[in-house]
């Protein structure tokens, strides 16, 4: 039963972080791409700074520096911060290259028949952009996946952790964590295939 | 009969480089007038500051009596006007663009139906029907359901004068529709062209294709180095050119 419990909290936290993750990073990719200069350069210095910063580093600066100025947040919501910081530095970088790489001449059009900039970024640059940032952003959501299993460091009872509690009282290690890393080859082998299956939908012929 | 479009002492400079150095221009309602001139010129940053592409220094433009781009406030300064009124007056003009700018992720129709329903607030079977009035004039009626990756380069850029049309612009730009385009598709293009010319359609094209514009053109404008250099009917231009320098334009081009 705790085992299952662990697999519901790294769907959660996966799916939390990556959902999370994703607003926020084409936010991080707007900036860089339409930002002034300050703004870009900030922007910059935070992707810089988050994709140069380990995942385990970050899950623990999450949980006990916020707690130092004051910020208290639970073990599960301290790893859902620090992934989904990490989710957005990279959800930026590839929403910022696929903007970039839309020709101008689809803005022009777009300005040309009177939309006005949201409506172009919603109806002409987006719907281009997430086609191309799909195998990407899926890739990016394994690695999520994968990442989860560092938030047993700091007592969130995810799949990992639950499967050395249940290891501990049992001494079945070799079993249980084949299991463990049989269910976390299934749970991405599923996204990478949702995420297959999705792009040949919305692929432009 | 009040003019359709005045454009008056227009200046635009990128940087250091001033591309126009004071355009005066006026059409009338059915006017068209086809821009010629060497690379370089400021035809098509001409063309662009009409449809508020490119910002302007100096001079104003003026669209159906309406001061396009700017006002002046309070104090005599001169100020962009906010994004929304830019965007609305947009869509005053219609334009067709060198590299056809179809939306790739769209059909055809749903490239013409955009503009219909965000713009102007069409109700989507009133687009639909629009849009496919538009595709059936430029020909393009059997394919509406193809997106351009489908579409030969001359069936893309007869889609995107359909979809700037369907606007109702006061006034169509075609920027150098048919330079991008293999040779044997040209004519296509230029046939939907010449038809709009037929039906009245105010029009303000840049052209390489010296014979289609002198077709079509109720007026020539040669532009050089930023200025209007001579103007005048097709047969003016085309048969009397008064310049040294236009006669070595034409010399060098093929009619």
């Amino acid at each position: 039963m705790s085992l299952l419990d662990g697999l519901g909290d790294t769907i959660l936290i996966s799916v939390s972080s990556v959902v999370l993750g994703t607003i926020l990073g084409v936010f991080v990719g707007l900036a860089m791409t339409y930002g002034q200069k300050w703004l870009r350069f900030i922007v910059r210095l935070y992707i810089d700074f988050l994709r140069g910063t380990p995942v385990f580093v970050l899950i623990l600066a999450c949980f006990y520096i916020l707690s130092v100025v004051g910020v208290d947040l639970t073990a599960f919501q301290a790893g859902v911060l620090a992934l989904t910081l990490f989710c957005s530095s990279h959800v930026g970088e590839i929403v910022r290259g696929a903007l970039s790489a839309i020709a101008v001449g689809q803005t022009e059009a777009a300005k040309s028949i009177g939309l006005t900039f949201v409506q172009t970024f919603i109806y002409v640059l987006l719907p281009q952009a997430l086609r191309q940032i799909l195998p990407t952003w899926v890739n990016t959501a394994t690695e999520i996946v994968k990442a989860s299993t560092l938030l047993s460091i700091i007592g969130v009872v995810e799949l990992l952790l639950a499967t050395q509690q249940v290891i501990s009282r049992t001494y079945l290690s070799l079993e249980f964590y084949l299991f463990a890393g049989f269910v976390y080859f299934l749970l991405n082998f599923v996204i990478e295939q949702a995420g297959r299956a999705v792009e040949r939908r919305i692929s432009i012929p | 009969m009040s003019p359709i479009l005045t454009i008056s002492g227009l200046h635009k400079s990128f940087g250091e480089l001033e591309v126009l150095k004071g355009i005066d221009l006026t059409m009338q309602r059915g006017d068209v007038v086809s821009l010629i001139g060497s690379s370089g010129s400021g035809k098509t940053t001409l063309l662009r500051c009409v449809n508020l592409l490119e910002d302007f220094e100096q001079g104003s433009i003026e669209l159906a009596g309406e001061k396009i781009g700017y006002r002046e406030d309070g104090a005599g300064q001169r100020r962009r006007l906010s994004e929304r009124e830019v965007a609305r007056q947009r869509a005053m003009t219609g334009m067709a663009f060198q590299q056809f700018n179809l939306f790739p992720h769209m059909t055809a129709i749903r490239n013409v139906m955009l503009g219909l329903i965000k713009t102007k607030k069409m109700p989507k079977d009133e687009a639909r029907a629009v849009a496919e009035k538009w595709l059936e004039r430029v020909g393009m009626a059997a394919r509406s359901d193809h997106y351009p990756g489908q579409l030969s380069g001359g069936q893309q850029q007869r889609v995107a004068i359909a979809r700037a049309i369907a606007m109702n612009p006061q006034i169509m730009l075609f920027d150098e529709v048919t330079s991008a385009l293999d040779p044997e598709l040209v004519a296509e293009v230029l046939a939907v062209v010449r038809d709009l010319a037929v039906d009245g359609m105010t029009m303000l094209l840049v052209t390489h294709e010296m014979r289609f514009a002198r077709d079509v053109s109720t007026k020539v404008v040669f532009m050089h180095q930023g200025r209007i250099h001579e103007e005048g009917t097709p047969e003016e231009i085309f048969g009397a050119p008064k310049t040294e320098r236009l006669q070595g334009f034409l010399a060098n081009s093929e009619i």
